[in-house]
């Protein structure tokens, strides 16, 4: 194997020889394993390897790019970026000045996942799948897990050399239930930035998943129409993921007069309690990290305080173009693609209220938990919860079949009047924009409720 | 490549590896400006095995990294799938030219002139509009070679060009856009062009539509759209193995409209979607799927076709660097002798639909599509009038697809992959406020 490091330092010197704006380079060593079960039996198992690396060069405003597996040509593989810049010039570069930095990032984990043995990963595969097979009703389950590893090295040409290791952990299984004509089916995922271990212990968890989808069998479905809810950490995760922090990234915005007005800073979208935030700089989470993709440390983002809006995402670029501070929100999902503004780890932050205020003066509402699927359009979002009870008179009360939530994001936000003390994040998601996808991200919140929220009958 | 399957000859009873290469160049407008000029080069090596009768499977972008290769799939072959398949020994290819020595040589200026070419001729026809714009060249390269001395190897040139247009006004979006791609270089972009402003055009008005089931022409985007991708679910050999599939019973039966013929078809000379074989070695052929409405055959890959006691019928397909797995090559719908206007004239009221939104969300395994209609546009007494909004349309292809008013006769490639003619369906159900 080529050592990226050896080839990225000797890059690293040539980069300030060409007649360009600014260049950078990616290098990437990744592994990865992967099993998947359809049923009883195992459908897929595999070992990937791969070593690849990108430049990206700015010339007037114009980006060229070139990626490859093959590193014996880079000098060439410069040339071509920065002759492909030079074709697309056609203004003044502008990037959000970054002091350059040299640095080495370990991953912080006990013991790489890759290297685990498959017989070791399939054994606890092979668990989860007969507890959820010994379950009665249980029509079919479906498993799918995925580790990685990757060494990477960024180099610029303002100076900047980083080399940073990262591990990424997924796993996701459904439980389908069937009786008669009626289909069930309930889902769980986990992730983790690469220990094993938070995978390991999830017998109880995986149990209660099965035997809520045959209990959903015989679930009542909700009456469609506006209710009090309180959404779970895990959905209202999602909720301020989806719904609201895609709207905060920049990229979105900086062309679009229309999402410009929208999203001027200062505007209220929601009460005086409500604060949601990104940030890389969190340890230990799936969205976590030390620089971004343009060397750009990682930051921690009040995309909302107090109810206004403060902030958003940026690139370099983007940050330059509408006059804001750099966030370090420019990744890519590996080296076949230049660096966009993304989501890190988003969340609501928590505050006083227990789960027994929450609910304690609700005389008819909704408790939604889990997430099941969904779609956003801007300002309006549909989502499924992957559970669901009724609240009576201040307590959970029977089992609703999975329910959708919908309406105008801005509205929603608005409509938040209670917010938690018991923030939790979810790892288990992963985020999509352009053809990049899935993107390690994980999103969070406290429970929250939401006054008049519109629910559908599925 | 031969080191490799030396090597894995030697640790297992059979072996395949198989490797592709690319080049790709995209050139993007974004925001009616040229914003990017990318190259992409790839290679990757895949490395299936056969291991005391289990399936092994790893792959690399290292190729001088046989010995890791060979240990990881030796690895996953300890619990692998039962392997129920023979590798396909030498054979004879079918002669499918795909690869034309033009597209490299367009140089990235033509490309880029071909883009701004695009977005200035919309541009000038709606001055407001914002253009995303794509003008693509790429080249592949595909090798296979296995224990049983199969080996293949072609090569395949593609050129594509694309793009898709928003108005907005005040809360108002209309969504335009249309591509096209050949093997050979595409260096007149009226047509990609035209397409579009005829699409301004019909939707300079809107109409209203009444809440309730009418006729509907899809034209092949439409189609592609909404009545594809349960039709692909329903042909694919692995759907029909596990029980899923609504026609998996029905072979020689009729289930459609007499009308329509359905074809699975990699042979045709210069198409995105042709090969002269599949990812397993396994020759291209032209496969009926649906003949005067019958259902004929599905489609298979090596391991597929062997559980359910069948041939591959040349359609494994690697996505994504996984095992193959059946896939369509490319879908040929044969056309009829109706043409778009005389479909349109024939209307007393109904919808033709350009494009679905999130039409693929519902329950494809069982034929249901449905979805918002992103692009269509109103008919009434034999003229179109003007585009739709807020208009949901759905319904089942099993319904939709068994009596056809009429299959048209100018067929269109959409995407490399679907060749087909617009369909003048009597009757789906809409739903609009």
């Amino acid at each position: 194997m080529p050592h990226i490091e050896v080839i990225g330092h000797k890059l690293a010197e040539s980069l300030n020889g060409y007649s360009a704006d600014y260049i950078e380079a990616h290098l990437e060593e990744s592994q990865g394993s992967y099993i998947t079960y359809r049923g009883r039996e195992l459908e897929s198992t595999g070992r990937t390897t791969a070593v690849g690396g990108n430049i990206r060069a700015l010339v007037r405003g114009g980006w060229g790019f070139a990626s490859f597996n093959n590193l014996d040509e880079l000098p060439g593989k410069v040339k071509l970026a920065v002759k492909q810049a030079g074709l697309v010039s056609n203004g003044k570069s502008k990037l959000a000045k970054v002091a350059p930095v040299v640095d080495t990032v370990p991953a912080k984990i006990d013991k790489n996942p890759v290297v685990i043995p498959l017989t070791e990963k399939k054994r606890l595969l092979d668990e989860y799948n007969d507890v959820i097979w010994n379950t009665p009703k249980l029509q079919t389950s479906i498993i799918s897990y995925g580790d990685g590893y990757k060494k990477t090295v960024f180099a610029s040409s303002p100076g900047s050399y980083i080399k940073q290791e990262r591990a990424d952990i997924t796993l996701r299984l459904t439980a389908v239930a069937t009786e008669g004509n009626e289909v069930q089916q309930t889902g769980l995922s986990i992730g983790s930035l690469g220990e094993f271990d938070t995978i390991a212990k999830l017998h109880q968890q995986v149990e209660e998943m099965a035997q809520h989808a045959v209990e959903l069998l015989s679930a009542p479905q909700a009456k469609g129409g506006e209710y009090t809810v309180v959404l779970d950490p895990v959905l209202a995760g999602v909720f301020v993921h989806e719904a609201f922090g895609h709207l905060s990234e920049a990229d979105f915005v900086y062309e679009n007069d229309h999402l410009r007005q929208i999203m001027t800073l200062g505007k209220n979208f929601g009460r005086s309690e409500l604060n949601i935030v990104d940030s890389a700089a969190i340890p230990k989470l799936r969205g976590s990290y030390k620089y971004d993709d343009e060397g750009v440390p990682a930051t921690k983002t009040y995309l909302i305080r107090e109810g206004k809006l403060v902030g958003r995402l940026h690139s370099r670029e983007t940050a330059a173009k509408m006059r804001e501070k750099p966030t370090g929100n420019a990744r890519a999902i590996n080296y076949h693609y230049p660096p966009i503004v993304r989501m890190t780890n988003t969340y609501i932050e928590p505050r006083s209220a227990s789960f027994e205020d929450i609910i304690g003066d609700i005389k008819e509402g909704i408790y939604a938990k889990n997430w099941y699927g969904g779609t956003t359009s801007m300002e309006m979002f549909t989502f499924s919860a992957g559970e669901a009870y009724m609240i009576r008179n201040g307590k959970l009360a029977e089992a609703l079949r999975p329910v959708m939530l919908t309406g105008n994001v801005f509205t929603t936000l608005q409509n938040i009047d209670a917010i938690g003390n018991d923030l939790e994040m979810n790892q288990g998601g992963g985020c999509g924009k352009g053809e990049q996808m899935p993107l390690p991200v994980s999103n969070g919140s406290p429970h929250i409720r939401i006054r008049h929220c519109l629910i559908g009958g599925r | 490549m031969e080191k490799i399957l030396g090597q894995a000859k030697r640790v297992a009873e059979e072996a395949e590896v198989f490797m592709v290469s690319s080049e790709e160049t995209p050139v993007q407008f974004e925001a009616n400006r040229l914003k990017h000029v990318q190259n992409k080069q790839t290679s990757s090596v895949a490395l299936r095995i056969v291991k005391q009768g289990r399936v092994g499977y790893a792959t690399t972008t290292e190729l001088g990294d046989s010995q890791n290769l060979v240990t990881n799939a030796v690895e996953t072959a300890q619990f692998g799938m039962t392997a129920k398949f023979e590798l396909p020994p030498l054979t004879p290819y079918p002669q499918i030219e795909t690869y034309d020595p033009d597209v490299k040589s367009v140089s990235l200026e033509k490309m880029i002139e071909l883009g701004g070419k695009l977005v200035a001729t919309v541009k000038s026809h709606t001055p407001d509009i914002l253009c995303e714009a794509g003008v693509t060249k790429s080249t592949v390269s595909v090798r296979i070679i296995n224990s049983r001395g199969g080996q293949a190897n072609y090569r395949k040139s593609i050129f594509s060009l694309g793009i898709e247009g928003t108005l907005i006004r005040d809360t108002d979006m209309l969504f335009v856009g249309e591509s096209e791609s050949s093997c050979h270089p595409l260096l007149e972009p009226e047509a990609v062009s035209k397409a579009v402003l005829r699409q301004l055009e019909l939707a300079k008005n809107q109409a209203s539509v009444p809440s309730q089931p009418l006729p509907v022409i899809f034209t092949a985007n439409g189609i592609a759209s909404a009545l594809i991708p349960p039709l692909m679910a329903a042909f694919n050999g692995k759907t029909v193995l596990q029980g899923a599939s609504p026609i998996g019973n029905r072979l020689g039966q009729p289930v459609f409209d007499k009308k329509l013929w359905l074809w699975d078809d990699p042979t045709v000379a210069y198409r995105p979607g042709s090969r002269p074989c599949d990812d397993e070695g396994i020759p291209s052929q032209r496969t009926p799927l649906i003949e005067q409405g019958t259902v004929t055959n599905f489609l298979y890959d090596l391991q597929t076709a062997a559980l359910a006691y069948t041939k591959s019928t040349g359609n494994g397909s690697r996505s994504r660097g996984g095992l193959p797995a059946p896939s369509p090559s490319a879908f040929i719908i044969t056309p009829g002798k109706t043409s778009f206007d005389e479909m349109v004239n024939d209307m007393k009221e109904g919808l033709v639909i350009e494009q679905l939104m999130g039409a693929s969300q519902g329950n494809i395994l069982g034929g249901d599509f449905s979805g918002n209609v992103l692009l269509g546009y109103k008919v009434e007494n034999g003229k179109i009038v003007g585009r739709v909004k807020n208009t949901m349309v759905s319904g089942n292809i099993y319904q939709v697809l068994k009596q056809i008013t009429a299959i048209g006769s100018e067929t269109k490639w959409v995407g490399g992959f679907l060749s087909t003619p617009p369909l003048y369906c009597p009757e789906v159900s809409v739903a609009s406020k």
